[in-house]
C-alpha cells in the first residue's frame, strides 16, 4: 500500500513538472461556437446523429441484420471511438471507426458498403462515436500498429506540397498563432466526426486531413489510402489522454 | 422527407416562457454560386417557417438567401394551454416539412 501510494505521489509529481499544454480546437473557438457544441439542441451534427440512431436498429443487406442485432445497445460501444484506429487480426490491417463500420456492413450484413463521406455512414460514426463523449482518448496499443504509426509521424513532419510546408509546422511550430483570421489549431482529433461551419455538413477526420493537405497545394491521398490512416493513427496517439467531445462544431 | 431536430421541455407550468428550437437540414443554396464546371447552380431555398401554438400563429419568418445551411430558428412560446405545436417549413421545389410536437402545461 505504501509503496502504490509512493508511486503514486511520483506520478503526480511527474505530472506537475511538466504541465500539458495541449489543447483541444475547441478551446480556441468563438463563445458562440463553444455554445453550439455544447448544446445537443443547437449543434447541427445532431442532424445526422439521429439519421444513425435510426440506421443503428434498421435491418440490412442480404443477412437482414441490424447494428442492434448483434451489438444490443448501443451504449455497449461506449469507450470505441477514443481508441480507434484498431488492428483488425482478420484481415491483417489497421482500420479506423468509420472501416469498421463498412467492414460490419460488408462481412456481418453482407451490405454494399457506402461510399466515403456519404451522409448515413457518418451518422452511423456520429452516433457511435458520441458514446465515448468526455473519455479520455485511449489510443489501441497493439504492438503491430507500430509501424503504421511511425509512418504517420514520418508523414506529419514532411514537408509537402507547393507551399513546401509540413503538419508539423504549423500545427507544433505556429500553433497558436493565426493564418489571416483564425486561429491554427494544435491539430488534435478530439472531436470527428465533426459539423464543420465551413462545410456547412458533418466530416471525417481523412475530409479535414485532405482539406489541410489541398491548402498547401499537394496532392492529397484518396479516402482510405494508408497515408491518412497512418495520420490518424498518429494524430490520436498524440491527442492521448485529452477528452473526446465527438460530434463537435469546429469554424 | 429532411431531416429536423426539434428541441422542447415536454411539460411547462402555465405563465411559462418556453425555449423551442427547430432545426432543419437544407442546403439553402443561394442561387449566385456556380457548380465545378460553372454552370450555375440554381436556387434551392426554404422560403417561409412558421409555427403554431394551439393554431395560432405565434411565429412566422420569411428566409432569403443569406441564411446558411441547416438552419436554426430558436422561438418562444408563452405556456397557456396543452395543445398542439405545429411547425412547417416550405420552399422552393414544392419543398413543404410539416412536424407536430405537444406541449403539456401543468
Amino acid at each position: 500500500m505504501k509503496r502504490l501510494l509512493a508511486a503514486l505521489l511520483l506520478y503526480a509529481l511527474a505530472a506537475q513538472a511538466q504541465p500539458d499544454t495541449r489543447r483541444s480546437g475547441f478551446a480556441d473557438m468563438s463563445p458562440a461556437t463553444q455554445a453550439m457544441q455544447r448544446d445537443d439542441g443547437l449543434n447541427p451534427a445532431w442532424l445526422w446523429v439521429k439519421d444513425g440512431e435510426a440506421l443503428w436498429t434498421t435491418t440490412a443487406g442480404r443477412r437482414d441484420k441490424s447494428c442492434a442485432n448483434c451489438h444490443g445497445q448501443v451504449s455497449s460501444l461506449r469507450g470505441v471511438a477514443a481508441r480507434y484506429p484498431a488492428w483488425d487480426a482478420a484481415l491483417g490491417r489497421a482500420l479506423n471507426l468509420n472501416q469498421r463500420i463498412q467492414q460490419c456492413r460488408t462481412r456481418h450484413q453482407q451490405a454494399e458498403a457506402w461510399p466515403a463521406e456519404q451522409a448515413q455512414l457518418l451518422g452511423l460514426e456520429a452516433y457511435v462515436a458520441m458514446q465515448s463523449r468526455g473519455m479520455p482518448i485511449a489510443p489501441s496499443k497493439a504492438p503491430e500498429l507500430q509501424p503504421l504509426r511511425e509512418q504517420g509521424l514520418a508523414l506529419f513532419t514532411q514537408r509537402i506540397g507547393q507551399l513546401n510546408l509540413s503538419c508539423a509546422q504549423c500545427h507544433d511550430g505556429l500553433a497558436g498563432g493565426r493564418l489571416a483570421g483564425s486561429v491554427i489549431p494544435q491539430g488534435h482529433p478530439t472531436a470527428y466526426p465533426l459539423y464543420r461551419l465551413e462545410w456547412q455538413g458533418l466530416g471525417s477526420l481523412q475530409r479535414r486531413l485532405r482539406n489541410c493537405m489541398t491548402g498547401v497545394r499537394a496532392q492529397a491521398p484518396a479516402y482510405d489510402s494508408q497515408e491518412l490512416l497512418a495520420l490518424e493513427l498518429y494524430l490520436k496517439q498524440r491527442a492521448a489522454g485529452m477528452a473526446w467531445e465527438a460530434p463537435g462544431v469546429r469554424p | 422527407m429532411a431531416r429536423t431536430v426539434i428541441t422542447l421541455p415536454e411539460r411547462a407550468r402555465r405563465g411559462d416562457i418556453v425555449e423551442v428550437r427547430c432545426l432543419i437540414a437544407h442546403t439553402m443554396e443561394t442561387g449566385y454560386r456556380n457548380d465545378d464546371q460553372g454552370q450555375r447552380l440554381p436556387a434551392d431555398l426554404i422560403r417561409r417557417f412558421t409555427c403554431h401554438y394551439r393554431g395560432e400563429l405565434v411565429c412566422g419568418a420569411d428566409l432569403f438567401a443569406a441564411i446558411s445551411a441547416n438552419p436554426l430558428l430558436v422561438l418562444f412560446v408563452h405556456a397557456t394551454e396543452s395543445g398542439p405545436l405545429d411547425f412547417v417549413w416550405e420552399g422552393d421545389n414544392g419543398f413543404v416539412q410539416r412536424e407536430s410536437r405537444t406541449l403539456t402545461v401543468t
